[in-house]
């Protein structure tokens, strides 16, 4: 295979292995942000409980996702 | 459950055809990749990475050559065959001239290097890095050089710490004369005491339980040292210390120290011998157990890292895309500002909030994973909890 292509295709894979994992993330932390506000909504006094439970989910979530780009960003530069 | 379906498929044909789409258009800039007026690449690690200068713009002169303006730090070399060398990196002159047998390599050094057939990746060789040359110009293998050099990161954080230490000694001298105390807090007291609180009854009291007083030294620390550190970086011109790997790295490790510090019997039992499972669970969750007690660190790691870095390259993107539509042509540049700078704007105010957030998640983190490290078995669902 040409050298170029090769390149091409490993920049292509890091991209969107990067853009696959915002899309999960972006699903994932829209579910928690929903989760979190339906339940505020139905007891507004747990709100401090729930927002730091929420906070710490979505850092969760969020971490997976930057596991993902950082191993999409390894694969453009290797 | 159609709806779910067609979800799926609608993110499966996406991501099929945005994989077909790009590879040729990256196929094609692989090839046009010469460099012609404006490197965006260039600008971005440029801002990115470390230097042994503040480097702040250049001024283009008539001639069309650049005059790079910039505050220079100390270079402090250490090889077993020359001893120490210091000095300031003005006399590298941006890598254009050598200086006591050592060489600043540049972007025009590694091209160079490259064309004469050397394996820049094997040899570890990239652009701002200091190796030693020959009488003949070329670079000297047989001289080891081991570079203790003061560079951008490493100033910034300690302008960085000496404003933090200065604010909290200020403060805290003020609070042990009473005011704030009995009356009303006065100046920078009304700034910190806010966030010190806050610390103090989100992140250590409720994860904590009642050894918080102990470790709630040590997540203020943690937090201000992260939060001055991002705030610094967001300042123009200045390096990005938290985008550093390095940085980050030794944060997560203090960390790590900290977690396996108030560990008890319990935690460990947790990991290597969870209780109340059958033994062929118990060979599936032991290597679970154990990768996770590594990637907790990694995590916190990680994404303050990526969180940074990611931040940093958005916002010179945002700026950089005046210049390459100016490339173009010039009123398009004039045209792509107004929209480049309200949105760069924008993304500045996110980064303000991005650089507490960070600061908040990783003392939070590690808030918790302390927490879980001193937890005595008191319910019978723990194995839930994970």
């Amino acid at each position: 295979m040409d050298f170029f292509l090769l390149e091409a295709v490993a920049n292509a894979g890091g991209a969107v292995g990067a853009g696959l994992a915002a899309m999960g993330a972006g699903i994932g932390v829209g579910q928690i942000g929903k989760g979190a506000v339906e339940a505020i909504a139905r007891q507004p006094e747990a709100l401090n409980d729930i927002r730091s439970n929420m906070i710490l989910t979505a850092a969760l979530v969020e971490g997976a996702a930057l596991f993902a780009i950082i191993v999409g960003f390894l694969a453009m530069v290797l | 459950m159609t709806s779910r379906l067609m979800k799926s498929f609608t993110v499966a044909v996406f991501s099929l055809f945005s994989f077909i789409i790009s590879v040729p258009s990256f196929a094609k800039e692989g090839e046009g990749d010469k460099k012609e007026g404006f490197n965006a690449q260039k600008i971005i690690f440029g801002h990115i990475l470390d230097a042994h200068e503040f480097h702040f713009f250049d001024i283009i002169n008539k001639d069309g050559s650049h005059t790079p303006v910039g505050i220079p730090l100390p270079v402090i070399l250490y090889s077993p065959q020359k001893g120490f060398d210091v000095f300031m990196s003005s006399k590298f002159h941006h890598g254009e001239h050598d200086h006591d047998g050592y060489r600043l390599l540049t972007e025009e050094h590694i091209e160079e290097l490259t064309k004469e057939g050397v394996d820049i990746k094997k040899e570890g060789l990239n652009p701002g890095k200091i190796v030693p040359v020959g009488a003949d110009g070329k670079i000297d293998h047989s001289v080891a050089v081991y570079d203790f050099s003061l560079t951008r990161n490493v100033v910034q954080m300690f302008l960085a710490l000496a404003l933090l230490v200065w604010i909290m000694i200020s403060i805290a001298n003020r609070y042990k004369k009473g005011y704030g105390v009995k009356t009303a807090p006065t100046g920078m007291q009304n700034l910190m005491e806010p966030i010190i609180a806050f610390v103090r009854d989100e992140v250590a009291k409720p994860n904590l339980g009642n050894r918080w007083e102990k470790y709630l030294p040590y997540l203020l620390t943690v937090f201000f040292f992260i939060l001055i550190n991002n705030i610094f970086g967001l300042i123009p011109g200045t390096a990005n210390v938290t985008g550093n790997i390095a940085f980050t790295v030794v944060l997560g490790l203090i960390s790590l120290v900290v977690i396996v510090a108030s560990s008890r019997k319990y935690y460990w039992g947790h990991i290597f011998n969870p209780p109340g499972m059958p033994l062929g669970i118990k060979f599936i969750l032991v290597p679970v157990e154990i990768l996770s007690f590594f990637i907790r660190p990694m995590a916190l790691i990680i994404r303050l890292f990526a969180n940074m870095v990611a931040g940093h390259i958005i916002i010179i993107c945002l700026i950089s895309l005046i210049f390459i539509f100016a490339s173009l042509n010039q009123y398009a540049g004039w045209g792509t500002s107004i929209f480049s700078i309200a949105f760069t704007i924008f993304i500045y105010f996110i980064e303000i909030l991005v650089a507490f957030i960070q600061a908040f998640i990783f003392s939070m983190l590690t808030a918790v994973f302390i927490g879980q490290a001193f937890e005595e078995p008191h319910h019978d669902a723990h194995a839930a909890a994970h």
